[in-house]
């Protein structure tokens, strides 16, 4: 099991990685590696030319603007997990990190290299699909932007062009006082590709009541799914309006069947965890402050 | 191209394929044949090394990527010749292994762990352990010997006047 | 002959292992890191199609690339050797280690390329343009079985490669006493052991001496005699090296194909060469499935649950060729009744070729795949009766008292107790207490339940399943031998005759001869000569080197003992039953004389002048053992199989989501009985591990092909072992009953856990979904299969569920 041969280059610069690529459609880039190296192993993939970016400068760091926080493509999942600001300020990402992988594959993967490579059951996408984020992209021309539901198109398709790498992802914050997340997945092992997975964001008013929500949905469909259940906000998030939303939202999900789950399992455990995650987000926001910082 | 790691404290160099993982570079080119090859794909933590005291899977990253980190292999552990660190030791005393073939990944995984904590609870030895697949013990005397490990780090590193008698426990 | 426990100096203590050293340091010798000077590199190109014609192989390309030196095809390498050796008596089924004119599963190896290294090796095979003709092709046993199915081998006639009907005792007159019978169908998943080693091999060929020296990660019986066999040179031209470490095997490294291959090639090159499997190479073509068996159980029994009779028909599906799979169904009748009294037994066993890859020996050689089986049949007697799982099995279990006990397929059982293991076990776990934990999970909205299974580890392996399964095969002996050498110095050096891996062997015989000759056993050294030095050996397989290897030491070391008894005697003028051996010296009674152990050495080194008339200088003894109470030929369908018959008792509680479906084990605990432990670390960790791997077979791991005839599960990706994540906490409560037909009392562990494990867990989930009328009764159990059939059951107008 071992690769075809290829070229192997690390440019110094983004511009010159963006040339690079742009002037070769047999060139991949190469970060973590640690989707892309199996594939080159099994030969299922067979660039010409690797072009590493994983110390790029200008793709490193975790910046908070006013209103979201820019995190650096080759930003290793393991620094992310462990990262105050994204603690803070994207709860939903520190909260699903620990289910990306396993430790040793968090030290190399990057959170852009699993953007990039778009598992339509993969943790970090449904982060970015279901909280609106951002994929920022390096391109010969500069940077270019797009939203996470547009970048994702198929089971390891995007719609990243030839010459362009995501530089970053900028996750919105939220800036309610009281905010809370809720994650559950299903897999045969826990270090697995989930056979579907559920994410919800909430945030709640002093009453209780919702102000905003984002649930999102990962291994069902071909990519990772947001659920609109805006109808929610103004409740209290209380069980049967919390049914009746993800039951609208989810009437005509199309989900795959393989080996591991059935569709119907499928749609039926989707329905269920997007309740429980749900839950488990309105709980976590309850129990937050109502007034004052966090 | 040629690559020079930094391996056990040592600058090597070679002339290698881009294509060569550091898996095989380690075991064919600096002959450090403790690294082992279980499915070359990234599942099964045979491979593990250290980058930078961090757990990886050699097997997921080209040779030519390697340069500029520290890269401890088990063959780094052993503090002289013939004799064991705390932990390998912990291995024998629990006997956390049958085979062997997973066990340096396995001993560097626990020792990345231990140079965290050595309080660690049981789930956080199975969580750092979990990226190594063991088919011949079914991880307990595994997980026993990386408690055994931390406990005598841990009593190695406290001051006798706070061990209570009888040990720390 | 046994020894008294209570006086044991290092047997059943404590000790380290002292292999372990080596591997925690990253220094053990695996076959991949032998390097031999200009060593070459194989790798395979497999057959995308489950059948076809090979039309034409062209390899120009891959001939032309820089670094590649050869191309080997199945029709040259069938024309330079023997076909592989079949286990039956199936003569047209004929296997080498490439395929010839047809390939019969997708995988299967269709060329070999040698290069200067394993990455370009692979470049060419890419470049290897082979044309095909698809044929049709079967999957599915019972399809093969049927007369108009695709031939995997036309030659052969049928895809039938053995129907056996076996009748042992009174089975019509039993079921038509009995009141009550219940029937039904359990499926075991195609799955193996799936070390993390793969198989590698090295050889070597010496054109002037005409020797092929072998490095292999191995465990075949007979491996040396195999490929000499096969490769058409004398036995006595392999050399094996018998010191490579085995990173893990639990009977699947058999290997002869690939050594085949590969000896040819360094014959064929005059240079060194090696085959290391990569992951794909051993899961899709590596030929190291395991069993793949539909079990048609009936049995008849009475309103008190007491079980009479069993008819049990097993159809397996060996894959695409015979060689010693088929065993797998003949093993199992050694044990055919479990632990159980049940009086007579119809076996069909029934083995098929089909378009899969091919089976090799797995952990227990059928016996996990039958004990699910049967155990499988006491849940259901409970069921039936409304007795108590646990309850129907005390009342059938072999009673302690009734030891040795002939069962009706004609083996004797050793010894046991299997209801104070039991009453043990649920001492420990306070029954009541888990129950009422069980309850209170049910209170929660979980399913939750408790799967028990008891069953037996056959152990200390002869073969006497082959002349039962195939006439033609006369074998009686399965021996095994130990060499025990005391230098002039007054060092031990034992020498084994097998690879090991994982087994802690060179630990067991030095606890061994140390506790015989009363020396430290750190002491002793334990080493490996290459074959061609070696004495007659099996190899460490069907749980038997405690037994055997243990037992060839404990003789070798009584005879050196009583070597130096003589000469000690002989010094004092005494006869030898009047002097005292102690601590490796010689003493007369009154201990006025003594001679140290190295001055008893001395004499037998150097002075010959001293020594008893007629006795050989120097210190050497070696014992070739016979299994024990083996050593006849069937008769009437009935054979002794295995000597000793170790017992495990295992209980788990389980809790599942009723959405989710996903089986959580919320506790585990075995009682173990393997009679007197050598080494208390290695049984343990036998146990432990043979529990995780049953529970992949119960949950996780399968080999499944697609109805193209593809395995849609040869990576790690899909393959799913169990990780630190998915196996419990084992608690495990001893117990010891000592066999009495083995040295110490030992009886074998190296099959433990995994034998019952995959009943216990299926059991399990059995019960937690029971109160919805449905049961599972196909492994492994997927946690979808588990959640869609709640969801379905819970549906209005349920129907059965898988
Ligand atoms: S060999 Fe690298 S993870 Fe298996
Ligand atoms: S000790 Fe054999 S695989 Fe872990």
């Amino acid at each position: 099991m071992k690769p075809a041969p290829f070229d192997y280059v690390r440019p110094d610069s983004l511009a010159e990685a963006c040339k690079l690529l742009a002037g070769d459609d047999d060139a991949r880039v190469i970060a973590g590696g640690q989707t892309l190296v199996p594939m080159l192993a099994m030969r299922l993939a067979r660039p010409a030319r690797l072009v590493d970016i994983l110390r790029l400068p200008e793709l490193a760091g975790i910046r908070k603007d006013s209103d979201s926080v820019v995190v650096g493509a080759t930003t290793r999942q393991a620094q992310a997990e462990r990262d105050p600001v994204i603690r803070a300020s994207v709860p939903m990402l520190a909260r699903v990190l620990p289910w990306v992988g396993h430790p040793p594959t968090r030290n190399r993967g990057t959170i852009g290299g699993s953007i990039a490579n778009a598992d339509p059951s993969a943790e970090i996408p449904l982060v970015a699909v279901t909280l609106g984020a951002e994929i920022v992209l390096a391109t010969t021309a500069g940077p270019a932007a797009m939203p996470a539901d547009e970048f994702f198109v198929g089971p390891m398709v995007t719609s990243i062009n030839q010459g362009e790498c995501v530089s970053a992802i900028r996750f919105p914050v939220w800036t309610h006082q009281r905010i809370g997340v809720g994650f559950f997945e299903v897999s045969a092992r826990k270090s697995d590709f989930a056979f579907v997975a559920a994410a919800a964001q909430v945030a709640l008013d002093e009453e209780e009541r919702c102000l905003d929500v984002a649930l999102g949905l990962g291994g069902v469909g071909d990519r990772p799914l947001r659920l609109d259940v805006s109808s929610l906000v103004g409740t209290r998030l209380d069980a049967k309006s919390a049914a009746q939303a993800v039951h609208a939202a989810s009437v005509d999900l199309d989900a795959a069947s393989d080996l591991h789950a059935s569709a119907s399992y499928r749609r039926r455990v989707a329905t269920t965890l997007c309740l429980r995650a749900l839950e488990q987000a309105r709980a976590d926001a309850a129990v937050r402050p109502a007034l004052g910082a966090r | 191209m040629m690559v020079d790691l930094r391996i056990n404290g040592t600058v090597r160099s070679a002339e290698l394929e881009p294509r060569k993982t550091l898996l095989d570079a380690l075991r064919e080119d600096f002959l450090l044949n403790g690294t082992h090859a279980g499915c070359e794909h990234g599942v099964c933590g045979a491979c593990t090394v250290l980058l930078d005291g961090e757990p990886v899977r050699s097997c997921l990253l080209f040779a030519v990527q390697a340069d500029g980190y520290e890269i401890t292999t088990i063959e780094g552990l052993a503090p002289a010749p013939g004799e064991l660190s705390v932990i390998q030791d912990a291995f024998c005393e629990t006997h956390g292994l049958q085979c062997g073939y997973c066990t340096p990944g396995m001993i560097l995984a626990a020792h990345a762990l231990l140079q965290q904590t050595v309080t660690p609870t049981r789930e956080e030895i199975v969580e750092a352990i979990s990226a190594n697949i063991c088919r011949c013990t079914g991880y307990g005397q595994i997980v026993e010997a990386v408690q055994f490990a931390a406990d005598r780090l841990r009593i190695a590193n406290t001051p006798r006047a706070l061990l209570s008698p009888g040990g720390s426990k | 002959m046994s020894a008294d426990p209570a006086s044991f100096r290092f047997v059943s203590t404590n000790r380290r292992v002292r292999e372990d050293r080596r591997f925690v340091a990253g220094h053990g010798l695996f076959v991949a890191d032998v390097a031999l000077e200009g060593m070459l590199h194989v790798a395979v190109l497999p057959s995308q199609h489950p059948a076809a014609r090979i039309v034409s192989i062209d390899a120009s390309a891959a001939l032309a690339m820089p670094g590649v030196h050869y191309v080997l095809t199945g029709d040259e390498l069938a024309a330079a050797t023997d076909p592989l050796m079949n286990g039956l008596d199936t003569p047209r089924v004929k296997r080498h280690p490439l395929a010839v004119g047809q390939t019969r599963y997708a995988g299967e190896w269709v060329a070999a390329v040698v290069a200067d290294s394993r990455a370009l090796a692979e470049d060419a095979a890419e470049k290897i343009d082979v044309s095909y003709q698809p044929l049709p092709f079967v999957l599915n046993a019972e399809e093969a079985l049927k007369p108009d199915s695709p031939p995997v081998h036309p030659e052969h006639g049928s895809n039938v490669l053995l129907d056996r009907t076996f009748v042992w005792g009174e089975v019509d007159k039993h079921f038509a006493e009995c009141p009550r019978h219940l029937s039904f169908r359990v499926t075991w998943g195609r799955s193996s052991t799936v070390p993390i080693e793969t198989f590698g091999v090295a050889a070597s060929w010496d054109p002037w001496r005409e020797m092929l020296d072998v490095w292999a990660s191995i465990q075949m019986p007979k491996y040396p005699d195999q490929i000499a066999r096969a490769l058409r040179i004398p036995a006595n031209g392999v050399r094996v090296h018998q010191d490579v470490d085995v990173g893990g095997s639990y009977g699947v490294k058999r290997g002869i194909k690939q050594t085949v291959l590969v000896a040819h090639l360094a014959r064929r090159l005059g240079r060194p060469v090696r085959l290391i499997e990569d992951r794909l190479d051993n899961m899709a073509g590596g030929d190291a499935h395991g069993p793949d068996r539909i079990f048609d159980v009936e049995v008849a029994f009475d309103d008190d649950g007491i079980v009479k009779s069993m008819k049990m028909k097993a159809l397996d599906n060996a894959g695409a060729y015979a060689g010693r799979a088929p065993f797998q169904l003949g093993k199992p009748i050694g044990a055919i009744v479990g632990p159980y009294r049940i009086e007579s037994v119809q076996y069909r066993a029934q083995s098929v070729t089909t378009n899969k890859a091919v089976q090799e020996a797995v952990r227990g050689f059928g016996q996990a795949p039958t004990n699910y089986a049967i155990e499988t049949a006491i849940d259901k007697v409970a069921a039936a009766t409304g007795l108590p799982r646990i309850e129907v099995r005390r009342r059938n279990f072999i009673r302690s008292e009734q030891f040795p006990y002939l069962i009706p397929s004609g083996s004797t059982y050793d010894s046991g107790d299997y209801h104070t293991v039991v009453d043990k076990v649920l001492a420990h776990i306070d029954l009541d207490a888990m129950e009422k934990e069980r309850d209170r999970l049910r209170a929660t909205g979980l399913l939750a339940g408790i799967g028990v299974a008891a069953c037996l580890e056959p152990s200390g392996a002869n073969s006497a399943f082959e002349p039962l399964l195939n006439e033609k095969n006369t074998t009686t002996t399965w021996m095994d031998s130990c060499r025990i050498v005391v230098d002039g110095l007054g060092c031990v050096t034992v020498t084994i005759h097998n690879t090991s891996s994982g087994q802690g062997h060179e630990t067991l015989v030095s606890t061994v001869v140390g506790e015989v000759l009363q020396v430290d056993p750190d002491l002793i050294r334990v080493v490996r000569p290459d074959s061609l030095a070696c004495l007659p050996s099996n190899s460490p397989v069907g749980s038997r080197m405690a037994i055997m290897l243990g037992g060839a030491a404990f003789h070798a070391a009584q005879k050196l003992k009583a070597k130096l008894t003589r000469i000690g005697a002989h010094q004092f003028g005494l006869g030898e039953d009047k002097v005292v051996y102690a601590s490796g010296g010689v003493a007369d009674p009154a201990g006025n004389r003594q001679l140290g152990w190295a001055e008893l050495v001395n004499i037998a080194h150097r002075h010959y002048h001293l020594l008893p008339e007629g006795m050989e200088p120097g210190l050497e003894t070696t014992h070739v053992m016979q299994v024990p109470t083996g050593g006849t030929l069937p008769k009437d369908g009935r054979v002794q199989m295995y000597p000793c018959h170790s017992f495990e008792f295992h209980v788990v509680l389980m809790a599942i989501d009723p959405v989710i479906g996903k089986p959580e084990i919320r506790r585990y605990v075995i009682g173990h009985d393997c009679g007197t432990v050598i080494t208390p670390h290695i049984v343990r960790g036998m146990t432990l591990g043979g529990i995780a791997h049953g529970l992949g077979a119960a949950l996780l791991e399968e080999f499944v092909y697609n109805d193209e005839g593809q395995l849609i599960t040869q990576s790690f990706m899909d393959y799913l072992l169990p990780s630190a994540h998915e196996v419990p906490a084992v608690e495990i409560v001893h117990h010891c009953t000592p066999s009495p037909f083995t040295v110490f009392g030992q009886k074998g562990s190296g099959e433990s856990g995994y034998l019952g494990a995959p009943a216990a867990i299926s059991g399990a989930i059995n019960d937690c979904v029971a109160p919805l009328g449905i049961s599972f009764n196909k492994l492994p159990i997927r946690i979808a299969a588990i959640g869609d059939a709640i969801a379905k059951a819970q549906q209005p107008n349920q129907g059965q569920a898988t």
